[in-house]
């Protein structure tokens, strides 16, 4: 496929603006232009590509266009901020269903050409799908997951991994069949397609089920990097740079996100993929709870403490994303820092169900960025802070990953027990998605608020002001 | 041959660039991150347009429409609630 000199500078054009934009994402305050600077960039790459090819037909290209941004857009707008891992997760499989389907939609007019495919070609193709297809079915499973269509926990089965095993030997032999290596038999090259292509489906699933809900940062940010993989390999089969190098830039944010997460659950990428960690499945490291106690505070005394406080910190949590609290969470926080209250928030990694997710409630909520600290940023603060206040938030504050024993064992979490008061906002003593009981709440300093956090916190604001 | 290695030139050196810049982005700012760089994933609706544009019947138009309606979900879609997020971002 020829492009034309002023298409290919189009595309470098485009490629440069996509470096540019992500760059500017590096502050809050350039990021808004640099997302509008990688739109620009898309759409400068899609007229170059119209006027440089001669379109046989537009009818369908214009439909597929228009359908495809008025569903875009519509998701876009009306989605919740609560709901935006969803979003983004199916987002993700979008983009790797249309580059499988670019990869399928150039075999059938290679085919129908009747030119046989080249060793490379075939092996293009053959990647292409594989990660496009692998992408869109595993992102509909992780959809599924974060939705609660399908159960949070992690699926498994006996010898899954061999099953798993045996499917991708399956693909490497007709994906080997497809580079025109050797024939299977008198099949057609199309049934072949069809074959890779349902396993590479079946794939994409059995990737995603054996993986629990609270390691779905790890998936949606993995998902993300096979997204932009499978837009590079679909560049190398129609040879396209501008698609190679989009695709790698997105590959590269992927797969350093996944990193990020990984590390701040003390995990290998392997752990999470292969570990079906958590549910009700785990028991090792358990403590036992029977003969603990926990002490409650309501509404009334939750205020008092916090309004007579010199320093709050706040630690937020998947709890607060579910019961969608993060502005009554704001007005109670406004309350206290009228009455001379010092107040931050201290955002642990993998707190919610995707990179970044409490930044996003709380920026929604009008929570100035800066009171956000990041783990390492205010983990000294604990020792010197009078109230911390937990709101739904389990794992990333477990004092048993002190613990050497315990299957938290080493991941990095927010020291809250240091503070002088410990307030958990949660609707009952249950453990956490990591299945282990959690110390904190039985010890001399805590105080367990519970119901749900946004009735709590509309309480909590109301006897604030009473305060 | 020879374009494909070519290609995996590009490939390596944009996948460096991308480490280098990205790295670099606040982890407040790592859901737009993703969601933005999602949108950007949508670039293969350049491959569906190529691959379209080629056909004007049958199945490859058929897949090569779908895949145009998939990208462009992503394209949109993606940069819009993007810029939703960082709308947020901005205010403060």
């Amino acid at each position: 496929m020829d492009v034309s000199l002023g298409a290919e500078l189009a595309y470098l054009f485009s490629s440069v603006l996509f470096v540019v934009g992500l760059k500017r994402l590096q502050s809050p305050a350039t990021a808004r232009g640099g997302n509008r600077l990688a739109a620009l960039a898309m759409l400068i790459a899609i007229v170059a590509t119209l006027v440089d090819n001669q379109v046989l037909s537009w009818t369908g290209i214009a439909a597929g266009m228009v359908v495809g941004s008025l569903i875009g857009g519509l998701a876009a707008r009306t989605v919740k901020m609560t709901d935006m891992p969803q979003l983004v997760g199916i987002f993700n499989g979008f983009g790797g269903g249309a580059s499988a389907l670019v990869a399928a939609a150039e075999l059938v007019r290679v085919q129908s050409t009747n030119i046989d495919l080249g060793l490379g070609d075939g092996f293009t193709i053959a990647i292409s799908c594989l990660i496009g297809t692998v992408t869109f079915s595993g992102s509909f499973v992780a959809f599924g997951k974060l939705q609660g269509v399908v159960s949070g926990n992690p699926i498994t089965f006996p010898l899954q991994k061999t099953f798993s095993a045996l499917l991708f030997l399956t693909i490497l032999v007709l994906g080997t069949s497809m580079m025109g290596v050797f024939e299977i038999g008198a099949l057609p090259a199309l049934t072949v397609f069809s074959v890779f292509t349902t396993i590479a489906l079946l794939l994409g699933v059995l990737l995603v089920i054996p993986i629990g809900g609270a390691d779905m940062p790890v998936v949606i940010s993995l998902l993300n990097s096979y997204s932009g993989l499978a837009a590079s390999a679909a560049g190398f089969v129609i040879g396209n740079n501008v698609l190679i190098i989009s695709g790698a830039l997105v590959g590269a944010a992927g797969l350093i996100l996944t990193m990020i997460m990984c590390k701040a659950m003390n995990r290998s990428l392997a752990n999470v993929a292969f570990g079906a960690f958590g549910g009700e499945t785990s028991s090792a490291g358990q403590i036992s709870s029977g003969d603990q106690t926990a002490r409650s505070v309501d509404a009334e005394g939750a205020a008092m403490i916090l309004a007579y406080a010199q320093s709050v910190i706040v630690v937020p949590g998947y709890g607060l994303a579910v019961a969608q609290a993060q502005h009554e969470l704001r007005k109670a926080m406004d309350n206290l820092e009228e009455r001379g209250v010092d107040v931050k928030y201290a955002i642990h990694p993998v707190a919610g169900r995707m990179p970044g997710h409490m930044n996003v409630l709380l920026a929604e909520a009008d929570v100035p960025y800066d009171k956000l600290f990041d783990l390492d940023e205010i983990n000294e603060d604990f020792g010197r802070t009078d109230v911390v206040l937990v709101v739904g938030a389990n794992d990333v504050v477990n004092p048993e990953a002190h613990n050497p024993e315990s299957v938290i064992a080493g991941m990095p979490i927010l020291d809250v027990d240091k503070a002088k008061t410990v307030i958990i906002m949660k609707r009952s003593l249950s453990p956490g998605f990591a299945g282990i009981d959690n110390p904190l709440f039985y010890m001399g300093h805590s105080l367990m608020f519970f119901g749900d956090a946004k009735s709590s916190m509309t309480d909590l604001v109301r006897e604030v002001r009473e305060a | 041959m020879g374009e494909m290695v070519v290609g995996l030139y590009v490939f390596v050196l944009a996948t460096l660039t991308g480490r280098e810049v990205i790295t670099k982005v606040p982890p407040t700012l790592h859901t737009p991150l993703m969601s933005g760089a999602n949108a950007i994933s949508g670039i293969a609706v350049v491959g569906a347009l190529v691959v379209s544009a080629q056909v004007d019947s049958g199945l490859a138009q058929i897949l090569g429409i779908a895949a145009i309606v998939m990208a462009m979900i992503n394209v949109v879609g993606g940069f819009m609630v993007t810029d939703r997020m960082l709308e947020m971002f901005k205010k403060n």
